[in-house]
């Protein structure tokens, strides 16, 4: 080897690296993201000036923010969950969807039994989601497709509902439910749209982090996820911890989909959810699977999320186009993973001058 | 007969933007790599297929367009994949936003321009053939294309050296190593080529298919051909089975909701993404009776040549 560089593996990385290339590559996501738009004719300056003081600018601005915060936190710990264990599950937006089902259809149809919503969605999506981990567990089914295959079909449901059945007769014609009354709402605090969806935001996020990082189950959780060979010698048991797994993971997003249903919206519509669940994958993966960075990442998406929407209004770019900006996020996580997991080093001009006398 | 010739015509035109996406897919996961971005490289290429047809009125451009671009994505996954040795599915996920955004942005003043298209050429004599030759030859020449790239590949894996070291890097990239093969470049070219046949099927949706440019109008094609490949069982003659299965799902489906069905359109809409889920149970339960699978053995996991296994 006459190169002066070598990549060799980090035996351990410093705690601060993780967090300087987190934020570097989101730096770098958005200065890129700024090439990107300037060449698709949109001025960076003013789109991001634009995200910023929409979803940061005002008190109205930072609620907001927090009100797309919350199903994300929620979500994003569903997933991480899965994530942990080595289960992809990219469904989350799926459950959301069957979680939210589950609630319109008790509030519709056992209205005297308000307190039994949260436990139907979880019920509902988390056996949606078990179904895919069942096929996983018993035949080896690839969860990333039934799990996606499952979010397609969880949609179709949706629409089904809200375009047939449960259609609001005054709703003008227009793809929703009739508005929940309010028995069936979630409390809203401080006079803005934050409903008490928050407060599940907050502990979640806590218990799970205490559970991952103490107990002996979530011990388990991670050698599944980095060694299922090791585990499998160790005598945890892979096939039943990956069907509860993924129930668990579907019945945390099921009460996203709770949560944004009876807390934000009141009603169940056609493209109800705005694509939190597959959000939440970034989430987790930005937060590098730990519960509490979750909950700040989940803050900055939802800043992204606001400012889309101003762009779609202010500046009549489609709502997607954050996309690019997400997408960019985890191309340069991705990138900046290698620097934390390898290091460059100079081989010494000594040793590449003995090497040399040694092939002469 | 009279009934099941545009059926199975419409099975066969809107299977192509799969069967596209499916043998891109085969090829890149032959070599070991899983790009799971189909969904986003085959929206960049409808849309940059789409926009090149119309401005320059060149459709072939268009295609050639797609393919580029198409190949760029890979050229990205293979960095991120290969030479950084990332999360390919985290990889894939990034492509496919990526993808959804950047298509979106960059169709959103080509929304409701329409394109001549590609011009139907029936292959003379074979179109003759009673329902056969109206419902495989009376097509237009990116959809004859895509019989050119099956046959291609069927010859390719199973007769070519190259087809041979393909093969040998995605099933022991450490053996093929030590032959002389380099992983590196072989998965860098095949992600590349790979990723622009699925653009090429994302452009066959846009330029030949539908004619326009719509936001998010692979409706989900491109994991339709995630799964496809497993059904296919890397093979890309049974691709062409399961990507005009598919088609036709979606034609017949388009059909029943046309002569005034009374099953609302959502729950038709629900099976072809049943029929994945299916597919994959079968194919587990046939595999567990011991029938031999083919998945390409270093499928997805990145190659260290330094270490050791």
């Amino acid at each position: 080897m006459r190169g002066l560089l070598k990549v060799e593996p980090r035996l351990s990385s410093p705690w601060w690296l993780g967090a300087v290339i987190t934020f570097s590559s989101i730096a770098s996501a958005l200065a890129l993201g700024g090439v990107f738009l300037a060449f698709m004719g949109v001025s960076p300056l003013e789109a991001y000036a634009v995200i910023l003081r929409s979803a940061l600018g005002d008190g109205y601005g930072v609620s907001e923010t927090v009100v797309k915060a919350i199903p994300l936190t929620i979500a994003g710990i569903a997933v991480m969950l899965a994530f942990t264990m080595g289960l992809w599950n990219i469904g989350a937006e799926g459950q959301i969807f069957i979680g939210a089902i589950a609630s319109a259809a008790m509030v519709r149809y056992f209205p005297s039994e308000s307190r039994a919503v949260a436990l139907s969605s979880m019920l509902a999506a988390g056996l949606w989601a078990a179904f895919a981990g069942y096929l996983k567990a018993r035949w080896n089914i690839n969860e990333i497709i039934t799990t996606l295959m499952l979010t397609y079909v969880a949609m179709n449901l949706l629409n089904y509902f809200v375009y047939g059945p449960w259609r609001d007769p005054a709703g003008l014609g227009f793809p929703i439910t009739a508005p929940f009354p309010d028995s069936a709402r979630l409390p809203t605090l401080w006079g803005t749209r934050i409903h008490l969806g928050i407060v599940l935001a907050v502990v979640l996020p806590c218990v799970a982090w205490v559970v991952l990082r103490f107990s002996r189950w979530g011990y388990e959780l991670r050698v599944m996820g980095e060694n299922p060979r090791a585990a499998g010698f160790a005598g945890m048991n892979y096939t039943r911890n990956v069907a509860l797994v993924m129930f668990l993971s579907g019945a945390i997003a099921g009460i996203a989909g709770m949560c944004e249903l009876s807390g934000l919206q009141g009603r169940l519509q056609h493209g109800f959810s705005g694509g939190y669940g597959n959000t939440a994958i970034i989430v987790a993966w930005l937060a590098r699977l730990n519960p509490l960075a979750i909950v700040l990442v989940s803050f900055l998406m939802g800043v992204l999320l606001v400012g889309g929407e101003s762009l779609q209004v202010i500046m009549r770019l489609p709502l997607s186009s954050v996309m690019v900006l997400q997408g960019l996020i985890l191309f340069f996580i991705l990138g900046g993973e290698f620097f934390r997991k390898y290091r460059i080093r100079r081989v010494g001009a000594a040793i590449t001058g003995d090497m040399e006398r040694e092939e002469r | 007969m009279e009934i099941l010739v545009p059926i199975l015509t419409a099975a066969v035109r809107s299977g192509t933007p799969i069967l596209y996406a499916t043998l891109g897919e085969i090829l890149t996961e032959k070599v070991g790599v899983l790009n799971l971005g189909l969904e986003g490289i085959m929206l960049l290429g409808a849309c940059s297929g789409f926009s090149v047809a119309y401005f320059t009125g060149n459709a072939w451009l268009g295609v050639g367009a797609a393919f580029l671009v198409g190949a760029v994505m890979g050229l990205l996954h293979a960095i991120l994949s290969v030479t950084f040795k990332g999360n390919q599915v985290v990889s894939g996920l990034a492509i496919t936003m990526f993808g959804t955004g950047a298509s979106s942005l960059l169709g959103r003043t080509m929304v409701g321009f329409t394109i001549p298209g590609l011009p139907k050429v029936p292959v003379p004599y074979l179109s003759d053939i009673p329902v056969l030759g109206k419902v495989l030859f009376d097509h237009d020449l990116l959809l004859y294309g895509s019989y050119v790239l099956v046959l291609f590949f069927c010859w390719f894996y199973s007769s070519t050296r190259p087809g041979l070291y393909l093969r040998a890097v995605g099933d022991n990239p450490r053996a093929a190593d030590a032959m002389g093969i380099s992983v590196d470049k072989n998965r860098y070219l095949y992600t590349m080529v790979g990723a622009g046949i699925v653009a090429v099927g994302g452009a066959y949706l846009s330029v030949s298919y539908t004619k326009m440019w719509a936001e998010l109008m692979s409706s989900g094609r491109g994991w339709i051909a995630v799964a496809l490949v497993i059904f296919s069982i890397w093979n890309p003659a049974r691709a062409v089975l399961g990507a005009y299965l598919f088609g036709g799902v979606e034609a017949f489906q388009l059909r029943l909701q046309a002569a005034g069905t009374t099953i609302p359109a959502p729950i038709l809409m629900m099976l072809p993404y049943v029929m994945t889920i299916a597919v994959l149970f079968v194919i587990a339960i046939r595999q567990g009776k011991g029938i031999i699978f083919g998945a390409p053995a270093a499928l997805g996991t990145p190659f260290y040549r330094e270490e050791r296994d």
